[in-house]
């Protein structure tokens, strides 16, 4: 397998100064001197702290400034998605699926209609595996941009934030002209797309293509050897391969720990094989590697768009399968057999056949499971959605303990969390 | 307010409909073990306690055991060395309604050899207790904490088993119930008075710190109960 290890380009010791001699006086405290602990202090982060990427709440036991323990609260953004799919449609959920990572939406559009796909044994057309692959490269880069923008405000670095949402804004202006929607693009329909690509769309995400890897220079000269965000971020939060596994980590979190673990290589999808990319994995498995992993997977995420674009093949989008797709508008307004079809196909929705179906995607922040179940009715019997973010998250507590306070932040930062998928 | 109006209303009321297919939750036909090592396996090492294998959707593999050998089966997929089931991607439940046993579905993987098997374990409704696979994976803990909430099973030995959707306060149930209606079982006025009663001050005092589990000491031992390196 394709890998690529990602490595410092500086030496490994946060206690030198610009000049690479060591510092007079230690930047960071040595430990902790078991003399001076003392009495126990409860601080409480959040749920509305813009540090928590959200409405996450987390409840720190301090001994001093180091954490002795730590307790996340959830569920504050809890509206039962799975429930609320529970009464709908199966075309009429996709629209809450990009309200779970509303960072990188088409991946999770994308992940849903796939599962049911396979569930229903519908193979989509050739056209419409490359056009979701390179929507889901390019919500991987949306999610990754913000991330990274995100992540430099917590650690004190205001500008990379411009940098990367004059980038997202281009994406945003790509989602708003294929679906009509900034954020919530609700693209997928079981069996197709909601419509194909609009004319001058592949020209505009060229543009884009050709665009990003100067502001990645850019934000890498900002950061990579930035003497704060190299004190802020090596050796902090460290997770081993071992634990990291243990506890479920994925994505970019588990590969910095050294883990080649990559849904799109392991177990493919969509003909993922077929596309020349390499999967960064760290060596150190902390916040400096994450960092690291991320801002190669953009890179890689580039390759791969580029080698979409040039192969988009032409032909329909939608599977020619009058089960799931309606009939073109034309035969509806000519044809009585194409109108019956059309208002049953609206009134009654699409029928799965009984059984079930697991599909597991790479999204931005992990492995994305996706788990439907029919009993043949219009309706799910339980729609599963294993968000990556809740998972990752659940090993915080892990990474925080015997860390200082203010490395709390960088650490949760460092996750990639979105708690809208967390909470569902 | 129109009669399709009213008659929505009463739908969403009435909580979802139960299933019309009888033999949706029934088991498929049996399929051949040999398709899948880890079945082949499971047959010869464990013989009738392996209740069911079928496969889904063309290429996904269920097994069904029963409930009280999840430990001795689990934990000996994770650790045979050609097995190596490292990974626990999922742990969730299926209730088909209708007064059917609930189902506890376990999404296993192998990072080192790359194959995956679904296993499932199906409780009845009077009897929704099963041990904790936390000890095997630490990933399972919130993945337990998250069916505990929403569908009610008890997860034996897990080291913190509260809620995690719903507040801890939470008097309505389990959401993800079929007998559950959409909006909950309390009226709306019933829902708005216990939230305007919540004693927001609750939430900073120090027994906060008494809700994850025993305190824990730097140094020695982490939240997971293993010593750190």
């Amino acid at each position: 397998m394709a890998t690529k290890t990602v490595e410092y380009l500086i030496r490994r010791n946060p206690e030198t100064g610009m000049d690479g001699r060591p510092a007079a006086a230690p930047l960071f405290p040595a430990g902790i001197e078991p003399e001076l602990q003392g009495e126990h202090m409860l601080i409480n982060i959040g749920p509305q702290h813009p540090a928590t990427h959200g409405v996450l709440r987390l409840v720190l036991e301090l001994d001093g400034e180091t954490v002795v323990r730590c307790i996340p609260h959830i569920g504050y953004l809890h509206s039962s998605f799975e429930k609320l799919g529970e009464y709908r449609g199966w075309n009429q959920i996709v629209p809450l699926t990009d309200r779970m990572d509303y960072l990188a939406p088409l991946i999770y559009n994308c992940a849903y209609a796939m599962a049911v796909e396979k569930m229903m044994g519908i193979e989509v057309t050739e056209r419409c595996k490359v056009v979701r692959v390179i929507l889901m490269e390019l919500d991987r880069i949306f999610s990754h941009l913000l991330w990274l923008g995100t992540t430099a405000i917590d650690v004190g670095a205001f500008t990379v934030f411009l940098y990367t949402f004059q980038q997202r804004e281009k994406i945003y202006k790509l989602h708003e002209n294929y679906t009509g929607a900034r954020i919530t693009t609700s693209a997928t329909r079981i069996g197709g797309m909601l419509a194909d690509l609009p004319v001058g769309w592949t020209e505009q995400l060229q543009d884009f293509i050709d665009g990003l890897p100067r502001t990645l220079d850019e934000v890498e000269t900002l950061l990579t050897n930035n003497q704060i965000w190299i004190g802020r971020l090596q050796d902090v939060g460290v997770i081993s391969p071992e634990d990291a596994i243990n506890h479920g980590l994925t994505g970019p979190n588990l590969r910095a720990s050294g883990v080649a673990y990559d849904v799109r290589k392991d177990n493919p999808y969509y003909d993922y094989e077929t596309y020349d990319f390499e999967v960064p994995v760290g060596r150190h498995g902390d916040c400096y590697d994450r960092y690291l992993v991320r801002m190669e997977e953009m890179r890689q995420s580039l390759r791969i768009l580029q080698q979409a674009l040039d192969r988009l093949p032409g032909g329909p989008i939608n599977v020619d399968d009058p089960r799931v797709i309606l009939p073109g508008k034309a035969d509806v307004m000519t044809d009585m057999e194409s109108m019956i079809h059309h208002f049953k196909l609206v009134m009654d929705g699409i029928k799965a056949p009984p059984g079930e179906s697991w599909f597991s995607v790479e999204s931005s922040k992990g492995e994305l499971g996706m788990y439907v179940v029919s009993d043949g009715g219009p309706k799910p019997v339980r729609w599963r959605v294993r968000g990556p973010s809740f998972i990752n998250l659940s090993a915080l507590p892990k990474m925080v303990e015997g860390h200082l306070l203010a490395d709390v932040i960088a650490i949760n930062a460092s996750l990639d969390i979105v708690l809208g998928e967390i909470d569902r | 307010m129109s009669d399709k109006l009213k008659d929505a209303l009463a739908g969403l009321a009435a909580g979802p409909e139960s299933s019309d297919a009888a033999a949706a939750s029934e088991r498929g036909p049996a399929a051949d073990p040999n398709l899948h090592p880890s079945v082949a396996a499971l047959r010869e090492r464990f013989g009738s306690a392996i209740l069911h294998h079928e496969v889904v959707a063309g290429d996904e593999h269920v097994v069904y055991i029963p409930a009280d050998r999840v430990i001795e089966i689990l934990g000996w997929l994770k650790a045979a060395p050609e097995q190596d089931y490292d990974f626990l991607k999922d742990v969730t439940a299926v209730d088909y309604g209708g007064g059917r046993p609930l189902q506890v579905v376990y999404q296993l993987w192998s990072i080192r050899r790359r194959h995956g098997l679904r296993v499932k374990v199906e409780l009845p409704l009077q009897a929704l207790e099963i041990d904790s696979v936390t000890g095997l994976w630490a990933s399972a803990n919130w993945l337990e904490r998250e069916v505990y909430d929403l569908f009610g099973i008890v997860f034996r030995n897990h080291p913190d088993l509260r809620r995690i959707m719903m507040p801890d306060t939470y008097a309505e149930g389990h959401p993800l119930r079929k007998d559950f209606p959409l909006r909950g079982r309390f009226s709306r006025l019933e829902q708005t008075r216990r939230a305007l009663a919540v004693n927001l001050e609750r939430d900073y005092t120090p027994e906060e710190l008494q809700v994850g589990g025993t305190p824990v000491q730097i140094g020695t031992t982490g939240a997971s109960g293993e010593p750190r390196p």
